[in-house]
């Protein structure tokens, strides 16, 4: 990664403005992956001077402003009690201390890195996102849009749910990223069922939702049932971490864990 | 581009570079306990502490330092001693390339005030990699240290 | 057995881990030169190709490019970066730059310019034309392949080790005591199995770091983060022709080894242009460098035979191993025989075992010295097929060994057979507590209670896997060790060794050597270590020889001096050597009240009367190569829905002798066995299919963590090895060989799936547990 000029930006409007002078200006965030590219920047800009480093909690729900380190989602109360902290629990365990204090929830997000395991339980939460032009979005919609992002992100929305939650990352070491990550929520009676680190981008699977979502009660071989339709549908693929018929396997074995959890807890 | 910074409490300005890291401005600058493991966040050996807080230095852009309090081990001296001799008592010294950076977030743990358990501490220092030591002679001597200084 | 001691055998700091804690200049690159040029080398995009053009105009001419650098710069000497005792077993298949590239990652040219990012730019200039070539990527197709990976004429073998370039082959061995085919023929049960090992990279945290410059007596000096600062200095100047006198190598800190700074890497480039550009240069590897283009253990395929009587007598053991070297054939011969020598001998009632095999050529990444050496490798495939052995003569899998295996005052033939490139020397166990250690490391883990397994929930079990091992102290006859002391006004002592200090301790452990022996406190003893130019010689910090054999040297050199200060405190009392009484600090006259201090003493040596500068020196080489030995059980967890699995306790139980520094045996130990369960767990390799390594960072290669075991428990036994200094053997590499075999033996009986493929991953587990039920 070569950057040729830096740019502190002084607003919103002016982080946009320079970002969207040149297809080679670029956002830097936490800066925790920007050697893994090989690309030159033009102009850095940092938004790091910019009040968008906080975790505030409104009538009904939690915003995060894209410049606040991952370390800040472990330590907060106000996301544990969303869906049982699946955030701060998912959080937690992405590499150490340290790079969680640089790596910053906007950098996750909009690096749609397939590896992420912030995307994960975000996608089974009702993620909202909030964009300097182009306003409020969700995240699947965001997650859809292909290409680059011509915008900068302010911040990331959660609905003050209750709700219930499970999370599960597997990995060959804490350091190491996931072989595979599940997120599954029960939200206003609504299940949410996310795969992610495929290894493509996480993803809602839709067929293991409707099919738990239309039924009145769920009994084990409904959730084995919806756990062989994620093994199933979801697109798996391979990679040095492991192979498709694992990530099947793995998919298959914690969706049905996680919505044993995840209905147990509520009863 | 010029930083002002505050490095082990002494005001520094910093020529750099736009895509500098601060391992190698550091190093540059002298500060030589900061040093290079990995280069890709993985390893934890060039931690430091930009506000008391320990980050990677080889992901952290140089420019960012700017009005920024930077510590590196040389600005702890007693806490690293008092470290090194609990190091010593269970022979978890090895190369050492990795116990600087142990040290300074050894060191932002305790400044945190938070209350430690086996579980919390090895969490903690997940990122810290180490290959010589197996890490337990290191966990012993750590906890020692944070018992013995919070009395 | 235990003896009193004062200063080896307790609890002694290291002398230098309170410096490097604080941060203090010590490892190479903070020695470098302000200024220095910076080196950066172009490497081969290709698995194999030849150079056909190169042009570096358009580098030179870039601003604050020095000087760039390929093989037509370069006359060609062939040379082995082994860094091995000379003349090396190791074949002469190496140039500084060659026209040839044989992996992925191979040097093409190097650069030296004012700073890095000149120096990158400069490298994205150099034009080179290749004629690719077929790859040899699959070591089991190498021998005979069509590709012959060195066709080159220049390249030698220094003794027959079996070279033979042309079929793809560094070396090949072969012994057999007695006629194994027959007695396994012979043989009540017998079984077959084939095991596979992987390239384990080292990832010492500290890169390959090299810097020189050229002093004002006009000589070049290098500071290497090198085990071998002696083998470096003769290889640069064997290779680029400059004197040996010309050239100093000076060893400071090293963070840490493990077999990967053996061999010399960055030290020939940097050499070279410091030597042609008169200015000081600095090459630190990338991570990637580090993985992609230095050395890793050497993957092997290992296919065992044993036999065994109804009753549990072990019969016969046949191995035959194919090696693999990669690009260049650094420690071929030696880590393969190793794998037989330092292994086969633990079963050493058999009447028949055989051990052949070769060590082939492939287009990847060279093979080299890694702590275990071979050992590992043949460790995991014995101790695994042991275990077959015994599920089919149904007995317990550590009563077969405890039946079987070496006991004190024993021996092998292996011995006299195998040594390191060469032949053996015999010897007994004079010290060897293998059978203490497997029944206090039964008691530790439990084993009567938790052997084989348990199930702990409705898809989860606990087991327990063990393993036995041995390994060496140092290469008899071959490794030597020097070390001088010196006397200095006020009675400290200064101690100069060529020994290696790489992290592992070795300052601590001889200046404990030297203190017990001069009487004095540790912190008298002032130790200097690897500066070619002011230690004597020593080959270096690997085949787990620095304790017994460099700790021999100091014993002898402490010896010497004590008897020299007793002779200096005699005349100035005027009283016969025999009527002096000394324990270190004071000499008192038996039965007088006549008494002086080392301290006054040396005062008056060099200020006062009848001057002269008191030196000891001490040499040693091993006629023997006694062994430590271990055995080490594991507890796992196993999920048998996704064949993950948790290692929840490793026991190692370890005669190493007596224990110099106890700390830091331990932490030996322990090091060895998490570096062992990284091969043991999480350390995969992958190349892609045009031979690219993809685990060339640590984001992708996986060493083990503080969360990856949740508890170590390690024990020394009560032994002395009486050709040892202070009783001790080395302790350097034993911790890492059982943990390959202990984990698949465990995993096996959790789930009756035998993995035969290193490393143990959970998706391997799953995938055997799945074609189980099918």
């Amino acid at each position: 990664m070569k950057i040729k000029n830096y740019h502190l930006a002084t607003s919103l409007q002016d982080a946009y403005e320079v970002l969207t002078e040149s297809r080679n200006n670029a956002i830097v965030a936490g800066g925790g992956w920007l050697k893994l590219s090989s690309r030159t920047i033009e102009k850095a800009v940092d938004l790091s001077d910019l009040p968008l480093d906080y975790i505030k909690e409104t009538d009904n729900a939690v915003e995060i402003g894209s410049m606040t380190p991952l370390q800040k989602i472990v330590e907060s109360e106000a996301l544990m009690k969303i869906c049982k902290g699946i955030l701060p629990q998912a959080v937690s365990q992405i590499m150490g201390v340290s790079l969680r204090n640089l790596v910053t929830v906007g950098g996750s997000v909009v690096g749609k890195y397939g590896f992420s395991d912030v995307l994960t339980p975000l996608l089974a939460m009702n993620t909202k996102l909030v964009f300097y032009k182009q306003g409020e979005t969700t995240l699947p919609e965001f997650l859809s849009q292909k290409g680059r992002t011509d915008d900068v992100l302010e911040k990331v929305v959660l609905p003050k749910t209750a709700g219930t939650g499970y999370f599960k990352k597997v990995a060959k070491t804490p350091l190491d990223f996931a072989v595979l990550n599940v997120a599954i929520t029960k939200i206003d009676d609504q299940y949410r069922i996310v795969l992610g680190s495929r290894p493509s981008v996480a993803t809602l699977s839709e067929e293991a939702m409707a099919y738990v979502n239309g039924k009145k009660s769920l009994r084990d071989e409904d959730l084995e049932h919806a756990a062989k339709l994620v093994r199933k549908n979801v697109k798996f693929g391979q990679n040095p971490r492991a192979s498709q018929e694992y990530r099947e396997e793995l998919a298959y074995v914690y969706t049905k864990r996680g919505l044993k959890e995840v209905r147990d807890c509520e009863s | 581009m010029k930083v002002n910074a505050t490095i082990n409490g002494m005001k520094r300005v910093l020529d750099v570079q736009p895509d500098e890291y601060l391992v190698d401005t550091l190093r540059r600058y002298n500060y030589l306990s900061v040093r290079r493991g990995c280069d890709t966040t993985s390893c934890g050996v060039c931690t430091i502490l930009v506000d008391d807080q320990p980050v990677p230095s080889c992901a952290y852009l140089s420019v960012r330092a700017d009005g920024k309090t930077i510590t590196t081990v040389e600005g702890i001296p007693k806490h690293a001693e008092k470290l090194s001799e609990h190091f010593g008592e269970t022979g978890a010294d090895q190369c050492g390339f990795c116990n600087s950076g142990i040290a300074l977030s050894v060191y932002a743990l305790q400044k945190s005030g938070k209350g430690i358990t086996d579980e919390t501490l090895r969490h903690y220092l997940v990122g810290h990699l180490c290959r010589c030591t197996g890490y337990q002679a290191q966990h012993q001597a750590i906890k020692k240290y944070l018992g013995d200084s919070d009395e | 057995m235990s003896k009193s001691f004062k200063a080896v055998n307790v609890k002694t700091p290291s002398i230098d881990g309170k410096g490097i804690m604080m941060g203090r200049p010590a490892f190479t690159d903070d020695l470098a030169l302000k200024d220095s040029l910076i080196i950066k080398v172009l490497r081969s995009p290709h698995a194999f190709a030849k150079i056909v053009s190169i042009d570096t105009k358009k580098a030179e001419e870039l601003a604050g490019v020095e000087i760039v650098l390929t093989h037509k710069d370069f006359k060609r000497n062939a040379y082995t970066r082994a860094g091995q005792g000379y003349p090396e077993p190791s074949p002469h298949d190496k140039f500084p730059l060659d026209e040839y590239v044989r992996y992925v990652g191979d040097e093409v040219a190097a650069v030296a310019a004012v700073d890095e990012a000149t120096a990158l730019e400069a490298l994205s200039l150099i034009e080179v034309e290749y004629e690719k070539l077929t790859p040899v990527l699959d070591f089991e197709q190498a021998k005979g392949h069509e590709s012959i990976i060195h066709p080159e004429e220049d390249i030698y073998e220094m003794f027959p080790i079996g070279f033979d370039p042309k079929k793809n082959v560094a070396a090949a061995y072969s012994m057999e005591v007695g006629d194994v085919e027959r007695t396994l023929k012979e043989s009540d049960v017998v079984v077959e199995e084939s095991f596979y090992t992987q390239a384990q990279a080292h990832v010492m945290l500290e890169p390959h770091t090299v810097n020189a410059h050229i002093d004002y007596q006009d000589r070049l000096v290098l500071y290497s983060a090198t085990q071998t600062p002696f083998h470096v200095r003769r290889i640069l100047s064997q290779t680029l022709e400059i004197p040996l006198s010309k050239i100093r190598v000076i060893k400071p800190r090293v963070g840490g080894g493990f077999g990967g700074k053996q061999a010399i890497h960055g030290e020939m480039l940097a050499a070279a242009i410091t030597k042609r550009t008169g200015k000081p240069s600095k090459l630190t590897y990338t991570r990637k460098e580090v993985f992609e283009s230095s050395c890793t253990r050497h993957p092997m395929r290992l296919d065992m035979k044993i036999g065994a009587t109804k009753d549990g007598k072990i019969t016969g053991i046949d191995c035959y191993g194919l090696s693999d070297t990669g690009a260049y054939g650094e420690h071929a011969l030696t880590v393969f025989m190793v794998t037989g020598s330092k292994v086969l001998p633990l079963y050493n009632k058999v009447d028949s075992v055989r051990f052949h095999g070769d060590v082939v050529y492939t287009n990847t990444v060279s093979s080299g010295a890694f702590r275990g050496y071979g050992a590992i490798q043949g460790n995991y495939a014995l101790e695994s097929i042991v275990d077959m052995l015994a599920e089919k003569l149904g007995m317990d899998p550590m009563e077969l060994r405890q039946k079987n295996m070496i006991l004190e005052n024993e021996t092998s033939p292996i011995f006299e057979i195998m040594g390191e490139g060469t032949e053996g020397t015999a010897m007994n166990m004079d010290s060897c507590k293998l059978d203490y250690c497997v029944k206090r490391g039964m008691e530790l883990i439990d084993y009567k209670n938790k052997y084989p397994k348990r199930k702990v929930s409705d898809h989860k079990v606990r087991s327990i896997g063990g393993a036995i091992a041995m390994q060496g102290s140092g290469i008899p006859y071959i490794d030597m060790g020097a070390a001088i002391l010196k006397l200095n006004d006020d009675g400290f002592y200064n101690l100069m060794v060529g020994a290696t200090e790489i992290g592992q301790g070795s300052d601590t452990i001889l200046a404990q050597i030297a203190a017990e022996q001069l009487g004095v406190d540790v912190s008298k003893v002032i130790v200097y270590s690897s500066d070619t130019d002011l230690t004597p010689f020593d080959p270096g910090a690997y085949a787990s020889s620095t304790t017994y054999v460099s700790g021999n040297a100091v014993l002898k050199a402490a010896k010497e001096m004590r008897s020299m200060v007793i002779a200096e405190a005699a005349r100035s009392l005027e009283v016969d050597i025999e009527r002096i009484e000394f324990d270190g600090e004071v000499f008192r006259v038996k039965g007088e009240d006549d008494k002086i201090t080392l301290s006054d003493l040396s005062n008056r040596l060099y200020y006062n009367e009848d001057q002269k500068q008191l030196v000891a020196t001490g040499s040693y080489y091993g006629t023997k190569s006694p062994p430590p030995f271990m055995a080490g059980f594991v507890e796992v967890e196993v999920d048998l829905e996704t064949g993950e699995y948790d290692v929840l306790d490793y026991v190692s139980v370890v005669d190493c002798g007596t224990t110099i520094n106890p700390e830091l045996a331990r932490g030996q130990v322990e090091g060895g066995i998490v570096q062992g369960l990284g091969m043991a767990v999480t350390e995969d390799v992958h190349y892609a299919k045009n031979g690219k390594l993809i685990t060339s960072d640590m984001l992708n290669y996986k060493i083990p963590t503080n969360l990856t075991l949740k508890k170590l428990t390690t024990e020394f036994a009560d032994s002395y090895e009486e050709s040892g200094p202070y009783g001790a053997k080395s302790v350097g590499e034993i911790g890492i060989d059982t943990p390959p075999a202990a984990i698949a033996n465990a995993i096996y009986n959790a789930t009756g799936v035998r993995i035969k493929t290193l490393p143990v991953t959970s998706e391997k587990i799953l995938k055997r547990l799945k074609d189980k039920e099918i």
